[in-house]
């Protein structure tokens, strides 16, 4: 009866207590036994910690900062806002709220597109075959992503101050004339971010996109050479359509971490100058725990990240999904 | 040289212009740790001597000590935990599976897209009322499940033979032994790359701990850093030393286990 190989079915018919469980065949509803009953609050007790913790740490709180945005007050004095919606009216009037969320936005169009394709083209290049020295490609392309937010944040901050690395170099090699503020204009400040960005998480996303290519089949590549494609037709018309569900992850995730990014606009610009560089997440932490916390505000604040998050992947995924 | 060879220059080209510029900031930051704040701010490209003594005037000027000891601590703890709690219950979903367990998985996945920035702060309030602010235990609890690690699990759960876990029971081996003696030793991989993901993301953390750790007697690696970079006077070889400090383990640990992430990212996406 210890036969580890005997088949599930067999041992279902002959010992019913055994088999009732791990029925290959999911949909098929098979009579709980004792056993089987046992097993499966086995099955939850296993899972019941974790689920609880995640219920307390995300549900719950999400559910608690719906409550808390419909309340004014400052500190712990909160008491229920009149009208309820007060705190959301107030976000249309907050220039602060326009501001860094429009450079959020900024660097969510600009970088994520730049990144995903670098990182598609990069992923290729070490997916072809004729390559060689493959590991070192890969994990020197990789390595940024070994580094923690706010230290190559303050690296970036270094290499681009007035008297940084970047000026050193860019007046040695003649482009430029005279050393350019990089973190005190708009403009450039936004730029270094974004640059930072691209450095960090380039080669993360290249890891999912590596992965992804080497799971695709190789007969589909095989038979559109026969068939008299090209090296990009192939790619574009065999490879992309496989490629749809992790480019779309890839997309979701990137676009959610845009929107909560705090490290780099805290250390590598600290917001400035006036602002300009500030994410609405580090808007909202300012609001949150600087001079008088204002949580009922705070609080409408990260609803308004929420629903964004949520409208935007939904918008991707619909994209995503759709048909050619 | 063939013509498919001399197609192939700009592929290799690119790749060391992508290599160079992934590497360089890296560099320059353990070549500063080595030389005087002048010479940082004069960029110096080679290593220095000053190293020893950067690394005086750090640990003179900032509670170094302290801040890897409440890093290391909140990063271990919060891994081992972790890779408890979500293999055991990603184990579960799989092979326990039903209906209602799948409905359950549904709904926790959801729980990604939930930005921290809308738990922050009633989070926040919940650990002061509880009169936790400062805490390991409100610094480590909201990064130990996370339904991306039980999905990994999950995923990972597929391929282990049903079989096996049959045999063992009609051997008279209850379920927590078939789950800790005879799954998880196969595992490897899958612990290794959550692992390293759950290791990289505590010890770099910043912003929940930022919240929730008022006292700056707490702080960790990552606070100490930023605080260094508002203070008023800063010497940029210690501070780029202090970078340097911080980015070492992440990097050994990445270096070392990075096969195993990659066949971890791999099994998660099939």
């Amino acid at each position: 009866m210890s036969a580890p190989t005997a088949p599930t079915e067999d041992r279902a018919s002959s010992a019913p207590p055994d088999g009732t469980k791990q029925s290959p065949d999911r949909s098929k509803r098979v009579p709980l036994s004792a056993i089987a009953r046992r097993r499966s609050l086995t099955g939850w007790a296993f899972i019941i910690p974790a689920a609880a913790l995640i219920v307390l740490v995300n549900f719950w709180p999400m559910i608690q900062a719906l409550f808390l945005s419909l309340q004014t007050g400052r500190g712990t004095r909160l008491t229920w806002a009149e009208p309820l919606w007060l705190n959301y009216q107030r976000l249309f009037e907050d220039e602060t709220f326009r501001l860094t969320m429009s450079t959020t936005f900024i660097y969510l169009i600009v970088q994520v597109p730049i990144m995903l394709i670098l990182a598609m083209v990069l992923a290729n290049l070490l997916n072809a075959p004729w390559l060689r020295f493959k590991g070192f490609w890969r994990t020197a392309i990789f390595l940024p992503c070994a580094v923690g937010l706010v230290s190559y944040a303050l690296v970036f901050r270094q290499i681009f101050a007035t008297d940084g690395l970047a000026n050193d170099l860019l007046i040695k090699f003649g482009l430029l004339d005279d050393n350019v503020n990089w973190l005190g204009q708009t403009g450039t400040a936004r730029m270094v971010i974004i640059l930072g960005l691209l450095w960090r998480w380039t080669g993360y996303n290249m890891i999912f996109f590596l992965a992804a290519l080497q799971n695709i089949d190789r007969s589909t590549l095989e038979a559109a050479r026969v068939d008299g494609a090209n090296g990009f037709k192939t790619f574009w018309y065999v490879t992309m359509p496989q490629l749809k569900p992790i480019i779309l992850l890839c997309a979701i995730l990137s676009t959610n971490g845009t929107l909560q990014m705090f490290d780099e606009s805290f250390n590598l610009t600290n917001g400035g100058p006036g602002n300009t560089t500030m994410t609405v997440s580090h808007y909202l932490y300012n609001v949150s725990f600087r001079n008088s916390p204002n949580f009922g505000y705070a609080a409408a604040i990260s609803y308004a990240i929420l629903i964004i998050v949520a409208v935007l992947a939904a918008i991707q995924m619909k994209v995503g999904d759709k048909r050619d | 040289m063939t013509k498919t060879q001399l197609r192939r220059i700009p592929a290799y080209a690119f790749l060391s212009l992508a290599v160079f510029l992934s590497v360089f900031p890296l560099y320059f930051m353990a070549v500063s740790a080595t030389n005087t704040s002048n010479e940082v701010v004069a960029s110096k490209l080679l290593p220095g001597s000053h190293l020893v003594e950067n690394f005086q005037t750090l640990v003179d000027s900032q509670p170094l000590w302290s801040a890897l000891y409440h890093s290391s601590v909140n990063a271990i703890l919060t891994t081992l935990l972790a890779l408890i709690l979500c293999s055991i219950a990603g184990y579960a979903f799989e092979i326990y599976h039903s209906r209602a367990k799948d409905a359950v998985m549904g709904i926790l996945l959801l729980a990604i897209m939930i930005p921290f920035a809308a738990t922050m702060i009633p989070l926040f309030r919940l650990f002061a009322q509880l009169g936790m602010v400062n805490s390991t235990f409100a610094v480590i609890v909201p990064l130990i499940a996370t339904p991306f690690l039980i999905l990994l699990f999950r995923q990972a759960s597929r391929t282990f033979p049903h079989e096996i876990i049959e045999a063992a029971r009609l051997d008279g081996l209850g379920e927590v032994s078939i789950f800790s003696r005879i799954y998880l030793p196969t595992m490897k991989p899958t612990l290794a790359a959550a692992g390293v993901i759950t290791f990289l993301f505590s010890w770099n953390n910043f912003l929940w701990p930022k919240v929730i750790l008022v006292d700056n007697a707490y702080q960790t690696l990552p606070m100490l850093l930023s605080n260094m970079r508002a203070g008023y006077v800063t010497d940029y070889g210690s501070l780029m030393l202090a970078v340097f400090i911080v980015s070492v383990p992440t990097m050994v640990v990445f270096l070392l286990l990075q096969r195993h992430f990659a066949e971890g990212v791999t099994g998660a996406i099939k």
